[in-house]
């Protein structure tokens, strides 16, 4: 842990990137940007949402000024969920990659 | 003031940085907790997604963008209140905290507030749901997940605040200062982690599509 | 140094009841952890008992269908959730941990308590749902009949299994913040037994690997209990969505099982050989590789389930390269053994049934990761009998290994070395007897959870329910001897075997405090051949 003391206007300035993230985002959720089951606007909030749990994690939470071992734990979380979405997926996906009579799902 | 180092710790920072790790291990934790529920949501919205872009059309999206500002909003103030007691100034520490619980309380108002118009609308799962258009079932499976993912996270939000309440009386007792403040610190990440669940729910459920079509 | 004991241990420190129930230190929480897993030990071998006297004959004579479900169901859920899965973490790691780096007590003492009272609360809901009325999902909750159709205690057990997880997930975090933070002073990563890798290893399974199946659980609870039907084919929802949350965390728990038995056997292996583990760094990073790619295999459970074919095929490639770690430890410690003077003890003995079985049980693990052969014993007895080579002839032999090896530590007394043969031999024995004919059912057809089955597989099963009397026996025998050695047992040194680590040069049993003065490490882990008896310390 740090024995770092942020300064207030750090903290909220990155309260305000927040907010304003926020209305990006819900901004563009008014915009079709195309892709299969829109999937470039999944694209977009997710990459707000991640820039911001980023923005969280690194500032109010320290982590940017914290030990290496915090970054491999922050990041072993998550790729360990992503670990459990993308093998999970890799089933759901390829289901109808074989001529079977009623696919699930329809 | 005394260093409360625990007898089982050599000093006062492995106490520090074994509460640190201690608490990102349980975030860990939580993260494949909800990790779980977000993974079956993606199963179902690739599967369904229309039925998931009208459910998610019926959920309020000014009280959701209003509510995400709010827990944004508590994040800061806790980020506030622990680098209050970081430079030992117990009253700050308090107001902070205060604002922290009453904008949590503010969230979970708002949450109660939605929660009764989806039980008007009869959009709750169960045996009262009924959705007058196509893929009625399939709808029911959103909000399943609405009222699963929102409900554990206010679940998570309700022990926060019991929390931050125990941690206030403390506050006021003067127990934080610059030498020991390893409960604020640890109190405050677990709270900046459910504001980034949060963080993540609100696009996934309230921003599915809604653009005019 | 520790000061010579004046006497006062951990055991003698405090006799009132509440200074054990309200204890904080490590080795009396390990030691409540003893009594309640031996608890749920028994019960789970009462449940077996019952299952093999049934299947003496192919009719189900001895009980009725639904009643052989649930003792199927009640079996796997003690057996694993609340004796295999606790085991050695709860028992020999509490115990062990802070001892063998040189720590005065775990991270988080309190939250240890709190671990075993969760564990506890969880049991004790598990056991009210049993004498209730019972659950007949199998252990494994599949929905959509736990979700929907069955009529038996499913929301109890599911929340007692659900509590527990909390119990396992703290020990873990306490081992992971203890392990990274606590060592003593010149003990680094490289000089630590491997005992100590096992358990850091396992407790990352513990905390990626339990939430996962908590949320999945408690996901069955609320649909029957509030109809949010996430799994419901009515819906749209898919059961198999269920098998995948549940096995991501389900298969990697066989790791949570495996791995702290195999730190055991490093470290018995190592002593009993008077020689260092060979390919130490191997062995240390294969406890690491195990517990990672365990997480990747999890669709081996679902080659039959509807599951695509493409990832079956993804899943059983992942399953035959996480053999590969396991193996790995096999050779180094028949690599130990060669040219080591080895010296047949009780916990030696529990070692090498361990190397044997355990090998035997994941070589057939590799039959079932090669889909084909998998879609043939899939729900058959062949796999019965190959987890049952792991977990029994692999796990516990480990369990029991370390419990008898770390004995003269724990209690300060020596066991009958005579007896604590004879049990091993009659464990061994009973085993075998028990679970090969399994095999050879299993790949003639024999499907699992019947009460009853083809009269041809008669002669196969009453050679497995002989065998089951006679592992009873073997089980039994310790329970006594053991006891014995606690009243009337020799008085123990505190290293009997002359063992390296730090738990050995503690007194038997430690003071409270496990060191006076925090030990500095100067060695590497296993230092035997060089290591002059007067000049320790």
């Amino acid at each position: 842990m740090d024995t770092h003391i942020l300064p207030t206007r750090l903290y909220v300035g990155i309260f305000l990137i927040l907010l304003t993230l926020t209305a990006a985002t819900v901004t563009a959720s008014f915009f079709d940007l195309g892709g299969r089951l829109n999937s470039a606007n999944v694209l977009v909030a997710m990459s707000i949402a991640c820039g911001k749990a980023l923005l969280v994690v690194l500032f109010f939470m320290h982590v940017r000024y914290s030990p290496r071992l915090i970054w491999v734990f922050v990041g072993a979380g998550f790729f360990w969920l992503a670990i459990l979405i993308a093998l999970t997926m890799s089933d759901y996906l390829s289901r109808g990659w074989l001529p079977l009579p009623t696919p699930w799902g329809t | 003031m005394a260093e409360h180092v625990a007898h089982h710790f050599e000093d006062a920072e492995q106490q520090r940085e074994a509460a640190t790790l201690g608490m990102w291990a349980f975030l860990i934790t939580e993260i494949m907790f909800f990790g779980g529920l977000f993974a079956g949501y993606t199963v179902y919205r690739s599967t369904y997604f229309d039925a998931f872009a009208e459910g998610s059309r019926h959920l309020d999206l000014v009280l959701g963008t209003v509510n995400t500002a709010i827990l944004i909003g508590s994040s800061l103030t806790m980020a506030l209140a622990v680098q209050a007691a970081q430079r030992s100034r117990r009253g700050p520490q308090v107001v902070f905290l205060l604002l922290t619980i009453l904008l949590g309380l503010a969230f979970l108002g708002i949450k109660a507030v939605e929660y009764g118009h989806k039980f008007e609308q009869h959009l709750v799962p169960g045996r009262f749901f009924s959705w007058p258009g196509p893929h009625a079932s399939n709808v029911q499976l959103f909000f399943s997940f609405y009222f699963a993912m929102t409900g554990m996270h206010a679940l998570h939000m309700i022990i926060g605040i019991g929390l931050l309440i125990w941690l206030t009386i403390q506050a006021r007792r003067g127990r934080f200062t610059g030498s020991y403040y390893n409960p604020m610190e640890v109190s405050g990440l677990y709270w900046h982690f459910v504001d980034i669940v949060w963080i993540f729910l609100f696009p996934l459920l309230y921003l599915i599509d809604r653009h005019v079509h | 140094m520790t000061t010579a004991g004046a006497g006062t241990n951990y055991l003698n420190a405090d006799y009132r009841v509440r200074s054990w129930l309200l204890t904080t230190d490590h080795k009396r929480i390990a030691l409540l952890y003893l009594v309640s897993i031996s608890v749920f030990f028994a019960i789970g071998g009462a449940l077996a008992g019952v299952i093999r006297l049934n299947l003496l004959t192919p009719y189900g004579s001895l009980v009725q269908a639904e009643t052989y479900n649930k003792l199927f169901t009640m079996h796997g859920i003690t057996m694993i959730f609340f004796f295999l899965i606790p085991s050695i973490p709860a028992v020999l790691g509490n115990f062990l941990v802070p001892l063998m780096i040189g720590a005065r007590d775990l991270a988080f003492p309190r939250i240890n308590l709190l671990s075993w009272y969760i564990y506890v609360v969880g049991g004790t809901f598990t056991i009210v749902a049993a004498v209730t009325g019972g659950v007949d999902t199998g252990w494994t909750f599949y929905t959509p009949y736990s979700s929907t159709f069955a009529n038996t205690n499913v929301m109890l057990t599911a929340l007692g299994v659900f509590i527990t997880g909390f119990s396992s997930i703290l020990t873990g975090l306490n081992f992971v913040v203890t392990i990274h933070k606590m060592r003593a002073p010149g003990l680094t990563w490289s000089r630590l037994p491997l005992f100590i890798w096992a358990h850091y290893a396992t407790s990352l399974i513990m905390l990626l690997g339990t939430p996962v199946v908590a949320i999945t659980i408690l996901l069955v609870a609320l649909e029957r209990g509030l109809g949010i039907g996430i799994f419901d084919p009515k819906l749209g929802g898919d059961p198999i969505l269920f098998q995948h949350l549940f096995w991501f965390y389900s298969h990697p728990a066989v790791y949570i099982m495996i791995l702290p038995s195999m730190g055991v056997i490093s470290e018995v292996v190592a002593c009993f050989s008077r020689k260092r583990v060979f390919g130490y760094t191997v062995v240390a990073v294969s406890s690491l590789t195990i517990a990672i790619v365990g997480f990747l295999v999890w669709g081996h459970h679902m080659f039959v389930s509807s599951q695509s074919m493409y990832a079956g095929m993804i899943f059983s490639f992942l399953s035959f390269l996480v053999a590969i770690p396991s193996a790995i430890k096999v050779f180094n410690w028949t690599a130990t053994m060669y040219k080591g003077s080895i010296d047949l003890r009780t916990p030696m003995l529990y070692a090498l049934g361990f190397i044997g079985l355990f090998t035997i049980g994941g070589l057939t693990g590799i039959f079932l990761a090669t889909l084909a052969v998998d879609v043939h014993v899939h729900d058959t007895y062949f796999v019965v009998a190959h987890f049952h080579y792991i977990m029994v002839g692999g796990a516990i032999m480990g369990y029991l290994g370390g419990l008898h090896f770390w004995w003269p530590k724990i209690t300060g007394k020596l066991y009958s070395e005579a007896w604590g043969r004879i049990a091993a031999i009659t464990l061994f024995i009973g085993f075998n007897l028990t679970f090969f004919p399994q095999f050879i059912v299993g790949i003639l057809g024999m499907p699992r959870r019947y009460h009853v089955y083809p009269p041809e597989f008669q002669f196969l099963n009453i050679l497995s329910t002989a065998g089951a009397t006679v592992l009873a026996i073997g089980y039994v025998l310790p329970l006594f001897y053991l006891t014995w050695s606690l009243l009337k047992g020799e008085r123990a040194g505190a290293n009997p075997w002359r063992a390296t680590g730090l738990e050995w040069e503690a007194d038997s049993p430690p003071p409270t405090f496990n060191f006076d003065r925090t030990p500095v490490v100067t060695a590497e882990a296993y230092a035997y051949p060089s290591l002059p008896e007067a000049s320790r310390g």
